[in-house]
């Protein structure tokens, strides 16, 4: 089958079951939400699936993927887990508010949380706060050029709804954790919302891991808004299984002197495309992003950054690293723009890849576009193997050459891990690198988060622990 | 210890090294002095173990075995050590965690299990205070930010924590103002013991002065040209490298 008749077979499916679902698709939706709805499906059936011949895919092709054969689940469902056990992060110390998604259906029970912080399922805010909604849902998930952000916006079916109301700072982190279970193959559409009122802030982990070997195909979508003087810690952790496939997109659109730092950390995936897109919207606000990917057998992984600097005075700051490893692939597209008034603009973006195997392939594309003159941008991209003086450096003082191999990729790493600010989390994630380059970690084991090894002590050969 | 025969060397197909002839016992300090440009640095960098240099003739024989062929951690763990030149800086690999990784290697290579924490603590306190380091060196990473001085105190450092047989210091010297200089020369007149040994590389006596050699050499050319007891070295400080130049024509 090539490309075409897959992407025919699999457009079919998603009309008929459309028209042959659309009093659920749209049930419970406010006016406004359906229109949404209708206007995204109409895009997604003129559009289809995103195909190799465009340009922001032309290195990440879906046509594997979409040829499996499968479910979309209508109804949320609970499957034969102990939800209790899943969903029990193992990282110590880590105390954080646990917001559970199966399949990205809301797992949580609707609690009414003080200051009035709403976290709740995305169809219960749709009916309940519908002046929120309308205010903020799709209107930073734009689907034009994004047919996977207009099959979500057509096919969602639930997601996590974040609301922290102005003047209030969240200490304690929360952690949504959307795993994917279904004992058969599924394509799921998860829709998230989050919006941060004035002077607000929070943390928030996204884990997104596979608990079973089934194919799962996970789209989703995260919109969030930080109004004037927010201030969001935001880590998407990724573990999927190897014959999983996960597109995700989130925007963010930030007010005047907002602050958002998002660091997405992708461990073991068959296909991720993490698609990031910021809009500084008010004067001073302010992004870091940050990504790093370990990849390695046939492992994809691809990252599109867009930062709009659409006003003056913003900063943003962009640096991703990556490791590849036997055939992986990996895909870095960067894409500043500087609109005319967008003057005393502040932008850096980088990203610098270690290839280990000569199978392995990156595609870096750093890209500024910038239509005001009194700004500061740069960018860069590498792509190495590691430091030959620094290795010799290493063995020079009696490190074996793999030991010394092991720490420079650690040292690599570690540039982004040390950006984390929560500890208990840095702390795992450190661990877990430490793993992953050891080939220690594997994606059957149960969460990003989750070792499976609690008792086992780690064995390293080298010792790289902090003393 | 160590003994060097007829070692001819290139890099790219350029010769650098045409027959350097050299005997090191234990207990001795010999100095290898010379020009810019005669082969200094490119012995002690073949003698480590540097792959980008070819080896066309000759042996480098320590401690009864040649070095020749041997990998570079393999003749670290023999109880060779190289002082940089240029110290390499290594974000992300603390000091601590390279010491430590380092000395346990070392140790296994020997035959011995790894130095418990609390011993490999006191000995890092130990040789801080000896080369006067007064940073934390748990949180930087090797040679990060480090002054020129700072990386050359760094090297002898490196070279107390991991107590070599033959340590070869690349022009230690080089970028250390005066009271510098002196706190790196305690430090290795302090590892000076009758069981091993030192060559130091150098451009100017100055630093002889600090540490003083039993034997001076002078590499010009890529072959030593002269040899001699320390005055060798008060010698070429009066008459300059021009001397040795006009010798040779």
């Amino acid at each position: 089958m090539d490309e075409t008749n897959i992407q025919y077979n699999i457009m079919e499916k998603f009309r008929a079951f459309f028209s042959e679902n659309k009093a659920v698709l749209l049930a419970g939706d406010s006016p406004y939400v359906e229109q949404l709805k209708t206007q995204a499906f109409n895009h997604f059936s003129a559009h289809g699936f995103p195909h190799t011949r465009l340009e922001k895919w032309r290195n990440t092709d879906l046509s594997n993927m979409l040829k499996h054969d499968f479910n979309f689940p209508l109804k949320q469902t609970t499957f034969d887990v102990d939800l209790d056990e899943v969903f029990r992060c193992e990282v110590p110390d880590f105390n954080t508010r646990l917001i559970p998604q199966m399949n990205g259906w809301f797992m949580g029970t609707g609690e009414q949380l003080p200051n009035g912080v709403i976290i709740c399922s995305l169809n219960e805010a749709i009916s309940k706060y519908p002046d929120i909604i309308e205010k903020h849902f799709g209107r930073y998930a734009d689907i034009k050029d994004a047919n996977l952000t207009a099959l979500n916006t057509a096919f969602f079916r639930d997601g996590v709804f974040i609301y922290v109301p102005d003047n209030v700072s969240i200490e304690q982190p929360m952690q949504m954790v959307d795993l994917v279970n279904s004992g058969k193959n599924i394509f799921i559409q998860v829709r998230n919302l989050i919006v941060m009122g004035k002077n607000s802030s929070l943390s928030l982990v996204q884990c997104d891991d596979s608990i079973d070997n089934n194919i799962g195909f996970n789209n989703t979508v995260t919109e969030v808004y930080l109004d004037e003087n927010a201030n969001l810690d935001h880590y998407k952790l990724q573990n999927k299984n190897n014959a999983s496939a996960l597109t995700n997109s989130a925007y963010f659109h930030l007010e005047k002197g907002a602050n958002l730092s998002t660091n997405a950390i992708s461990l073991n995936g068959g296909l991720i495309r993490n698609e990031t897109q910021v809009r500084l919207n008010g004067q001073g606000s302010h992004a870091d992003i940050l990504g790093l990917y370990l990849m390695d057998h046939e492992q994809h992984v691809d990252n599109q950054v867009f930062v709009d600097h659409a006003v003056a005075h913003c900063t943003s700051n962009e640096l991703f690293k990556g490791i590849l490893d036997d055939h992986a692939s990996g895909v870095f597209n960067g894409h500043i723009l500087v609109r005319p008034d967008a003057q005393q603009t502040n932008a850096y973006q980088n990203n610098k890849n270690i290839l280990i195997s000569d199978k392995a392939v990156i595609d870096t594309k750093p890209f500024l576009e910038i239509y005001a003159d009194d700004v500061k941008c740069s960018h860069g991209a590498t792509v190495g193997q590691l430091d030959e003086d620094a290795r010799f450096y290493l063995q020079s003082r009696g490190i074996s050459r793999d030991n010394a191999q092991m720490l420079l990729m650690y040292a690599f790493a570690a540039d982004i891990v040390n950006k984390i600010s929560l500890t208990p989390l840095r702390n795992r994630i450190d661990d877990l690198v430490k793993k992953r380059l050891r080939g220690e970690l594997s994606s059957c084991e149960q969460c990003v988060l989750h070792c499976n090894s609690k008792e086992q002590k780690i064995s390293f050969e080298i010792d790289m622990s902090r003393i | 210890m160590l003994s060097i025969k007829n070692l001819r060397a290139s890099i790219e197909g350029k010769e650098i090294l045409k027959g350097v002839n050299l005997e090191v016992r234990a207990g001795e300090v010999h100095a290898i002095m010379g020009p810019n440009g005669t082969g200094k640095s490119t012995l002690a960098s073949v003698i480590a173990g540097r792959d980008i240099f070819e080896v066309e003739e000759g042996e480098v024989i320590f401690k009864g075995k040649n070095l020749i062929g041997m990998p570079v951690d393999e003749r670290a763990n023999e109880g060779i050590f190289l002082g940089f030149q240029y110290p390499v800086e290594i974000p992300g690999v603390s000091m601590t965690n390279f010491m430590r990784t380092a000395i346990n290697e070392q140790r296994k290579y020997r035959g011995l299990d790894s130095m418990p924490a609390q011993e490999f603590l006191n000995r890092m306190e130990e040789k801080k205070r000896l080369l006067e380091i007064h940073s934390k060196l748990a949180n930087r990473s090797v040679n990060e930010g480090f002054s020129g001085g700072e990386k050359k105190k760094n090297e002898i450092f490196q070279m107390a924590i991991l107590d070599p047989e033959l340590a070869i210091l690349d022009e230690t010297d080089s970028g250390l103002d005066i009271d510098a200089l002196k706190i790196v020369a305690h430090g290795v007149n302090t590892l000076r013991r009758p069981d091993n040994a030192i060559i130091v590389i150098t451009h100017y006596q100055r630093l002889l002065e600090y540490i003083v050699p039993d034997f001076v050499h002078v590499l010009f050319d890529g072959r030593i040209v002269r040899s001699g007891g320390k005055e060798l070295a008060f010698e070429l400080e009066d008459k300059g490298y021009e001397w040795i130049k006009e010798a040779q024509v």
